[in-house]
C-alpha cells in the first residue's frame, strides 16, 4: 500500500462516522421532509398516500398561514434595517470615545448571550398593562397614556420586534466595531489634511468602507428576523402567537401544526415555503448588495 | 491654554457618552429589574420600586429546594446536555476539520461541499423529521434524543478547518516519522496547537446549547427531562401572575450565563467579531 492511498484510508477513517451524521441528521431530513409536504402523513395515520401540491393548495387558502408569512416579513423588514442602524450608530460612536470602549461594549452584548426565553419572560413582565408593569409605570411619571404593549393586536407585535432588537444589537455592534477597527487611521487623517470635515470623512470613506460588513449583517439579521420563535413562543398568551394572530410567526405557524394538531404533511409544506423565503431573501441581498459592496 | 484644550474635547465627546449611556441603561435594566423582581415577596411585586423595602431571598429558596418546582432537575439537564454535546462537538468538528486540511483524498471536495450545504439548512425545518426519527428510534424523553442533533456542528467544521490549515506540515510528519498512530497524532499532537480555537468553540457551543429552546421543547415531554429554558418557559406559563417567582427563575436560568460571560469576556467579544456566535 502507498502513502497516498494509506492517507486516504486514514482520511475516510476519520470522516466515516460524521460523515453518516451530516447525512442522516442534516441532508437526509431536510429531503425526507421535502418528500412528506407532498402526501397526507399525520402522526395519527397508518398509511401515507401521495397528493402532489394539496398541503400547498391547503396552505396558502389558510388565512392564519397568510397572516403569520405577513408577520414574519414585518419582523424582518422593520426589524432588521432597525438592529443594524441602531448597532452602526453605537460602533461609530463607541469608535469616537477615548476611554471605556471596552466596558459599554461588555454591556451591549450582555442581552445576545443570555437565554432568550428568560429574556422574553423578563420582558413581558415589564410590558404589563398598569399599575404592574414598570414601562407603564415610567410613561405615567412622564405624563404619558399606557401602552397596551403585548395585549393589543397593534402593539404586540412591534412589542416583540424590539425585544430582538434589544438581543442581536450587541452582536451587531461587535462586528461593526470590528470592522471599524480594521479601517487604517491614516485614510481619515490623509481625507482631514485635504480638507474634509467629520462628515465628509463618515459619507466617503467610513461608510462604504463598512458596505461588506453591512451587507454580511444584513442577511444575518434577515435571516434571524424571518425565523423568530422562541420570542414569540414565550410572549403571546398560552404560547399562541396572539391576541388574534397578530404576532405569529411563520415558524411558530409550523410548530403549532406539527406538535398541536398533528397535522405533520400540512407543518412539511409551511416549512418549505419558510425555507424557499429564506433561501430567496439572501439570494436577493446578496444581488442587490452585489452592485454596492466592491470599490 | 491646556484647560481650554481639554474643556473644548470634553465638549466634544460628552454627546457621544451621554447617547452610549442612554443605551447602556435600557441594555442593563431588565437584568436590573429581573433582579430587583426576584427579592420582592408578593406583597412587594407589584410595587414599582427599584430596591425592594424588605428584600428577601424566599423566591430563590422555593425555586430551588421546594419540592414544588423542578427547577435543580432542569438545571442539571441542561448541564448534562451542554457539556456532552460541547464536547461531542470540540472531539468531532476538529477531527473533520483536521481531515479537511491536512489530508489529500479523492472526493475532499464533494464531503466539503456537503457539509458546508448544510449551514443553509433552518433548524425549522429539520425538527419535524428530528422527531419522527426520534419517535421510530424511542429517543423521546431521553437525554439523548435531545443531544443528537447537536452531536457535530457544520459551522464548527468550517471554523476548525481555518485554524487547522495554519499548523506546519513538518510538525505532522515528523510525528509519524516517530512512529505515532494517526488518530495518536491527532489528539497529541495536533489539538493542543489549536487549543485557542477550541476554547472559542466551546464557549460558544456551550452557550449555543445552554440556551437552546425549539429542539428540547419538542425532544422532551415530560417535565422531568426539560431543559432549564424549557422548564422556564413550562413554569412560566403555568405560574400565572406570580411574577416573583418567574423572574427569580429567569434569574437562576440566566445565573451560569453571566458566570461565564464575565470570565470567559474577552474571547467571547473576539469569537463574535470573528465570526459570528449563532450557527
Amino acid at each position: 500500500m502507498t502513502l497516498a492511498t494509506k492517507k486516504a484510508l486514514t482520511a475516510y477513517l476519520f470522516l466515516a462516522l460524521p460523515l453518516v451524521f451530516f447525512l442522516c441528521v442534516r441532508l437526509g431530513p431536510m429531503v425526507y421532509m421535502l418528500v412528506m409536504s407532498f402526501t397526507d402523513w399525520g402522526l395519527l395515520r397508518k398509511t401515507v398516500k401521495f397528493i402532489s401540491f394539496e398541503n400547498y393548495k391547503i396552505l396558502f387558502s389558510d388565512p392564519v398561514f397568510l397572516q403569520a408569512l405577513g408577520n414574519t416579513f414585518r419582523y424582518a423588514v422593520f426589524g432588521a434595517p432597525i438592529v443594524i442602524i441602531l448597532s452602526l450608530l453605537i460602533a461609530l460612536l463607541l469608535d469616537s470615545i477615548p476611554k471605556g470602549k471596552g466596558l459599554f461594549r461588555l454591556i451591549y452584548v450582555l442581552p445576545y448571550i443570555t437565554p432568550v426565553v428568560a429574556v422574553s419572560w423578563v420582558w413581558r413582565w415589564m410590558y404589563q398593562p398598569p399599575p404592574l408593569g414598570i414601562i407603564n409605570g415610567i410613561l405615567g411619571i412622564l405624563g404619558l397614556p399606557a401602552g397596551e404593549f403585548l395585549n393589543s393586536p397593534k402593539q404586540a407585535l412591534p412589542s416583540i420586534l424590539a425585544v430582538n432588537v434589544w438581543v442581536e444589537m450587541g452582536y451587531c455592534t461587535t462586528i461593526f466595531l470590528a470592522g471599524l477597527q480594521t479601517i487604517p487611521k491614516e485614510m481619515s487623517e490623509a481625507a482631514k489634511i485635504d480638507g474634509a470635515n467629520d462628515r465628509q470623512v463618515l459619507r466617503r470613506i467610513t461608510l462604504p468602507l463598512l458596505m461588506p460588513i453591512t451587507f454580511f449583517l444584513m442577511v444575518m439579521e434577515g435571516i434571524q428576523f424571518l425565523r423568530i420563535f422562541t420570542q414569540v413562543y414565550n410572549m403571546s398568551m398560552q404560547a399562541m402567537g396572539g391576541p388574534l394572530n397578530s404576532t405569529k410567526s411563520a415558524a411558530l405557524y409550523i410548530y403549532q401544526k406539527a406538535f398541536t394538531n398533528f397535522e405533520m404533511a400540512r407543518a412539511a409544506s409551511a416549512s418549505v415555503v419558510l425555507f424557499l423565503i429564506i433561501m430567496i431573501v439572501t439570494i436577493l441581498q446578496v444581488r442587490f448588495f452585489d452592485k454596492r459592496v466592491n470599490y | 491654554m491646556g484647560h481650554r484644550n481639554q474643556l473644548q474635547k470634553l465638549a466634544k465627546v460628552l454627546p457621544a457618552y451621554s447617547i452610549l449611556l442612554f443605551f447602556s441603561i435600557i441594555m442593563l435594566f431588565p437584568f436590573v429589574w429581573m433582579l430587583s423582581s426576584s427579592l420582592k415577596d408578593v406583597t412587594q411585586i407589584y410595587q414599582l420600586k427599584l430596591f425592594p423595602e424588605h428584600p428577601t431571598l424566599e423566591n430563590y429558596r422555593y425555586i430551588l429546594f421546594s419540592a414544588n418546582t423542578k427547577f435543580p432537575q432542569w438545571f442539571l439537564n441542561s448541564v448534562i446536555v451542554a457539556i456532552c454535546t460541547t464536547a461531542s462537538v470540540l472531539f468531532f468538528d476538529s477531527l473533520v476539520g483536521y481531515t479537511l486540511a491536512k489530508f489529500r483524498f479523492p472526493g475532499k471536495k464533494i464531503v466539503f461541499f456537503l457539509i458546508i450545504s448544510t449551514l443553509m439548512i433552518p433548524t425549522e425545518m429539520l425538527v419535524i423529521p428530528w422527531y419522527a426519527m426520534a419517535r421510530a428510534l424511542k429517543w423521546v424523553n431521553t437525554y439523548w434524543g435531545i443531544m443528537f442533533p447537536g452531536m457535530i456542528s457544520a459551522f464548527g467544521v468550517f471554523l476548525m478547518r481555518q485554524f487547522m490549515s495554519t499548523i506546519p506540515d513538518d510538525l505532522i510528519d515528523a510525528a509519524r516519522v516517530d512512529g505515532l498512530g494517526e488518530l495518536r497524532i491527532f489528539i497529541t499532537v495536533v489539538m493542543p496547537l489549536v487549543a485557542p480555537a477550541l476554547a472559542t468553540l466551546a464557549i460558544f457551543n456551550f452557550i449555543g446549547n445552554w440556551n437552546a429552546f425549539l429542539w428540547p421543547l419538542i425532544a422532551a415531554s415530560k417535565p422531568r427531562m426539560f431543559t432549564l429554558p424549557v422548564g422556564l418557559a413550562n413554569f412560566s406559563g403555568e405560574a400565572g401572575s406570580d411574577w416573583h417567582y418567574i423572574m427569580t427563575g429567569a434569574a437562576v436560568a440566566m445565573a451560569p450565563l453571566i458566570f461565564v460571560f464575565l470570565v470567559f469576556q474577552k474571547q467571547i467579544v473576539k469569537g463574535i467579531a470573528m465570526t459570528g456566535l449563532k450557527g
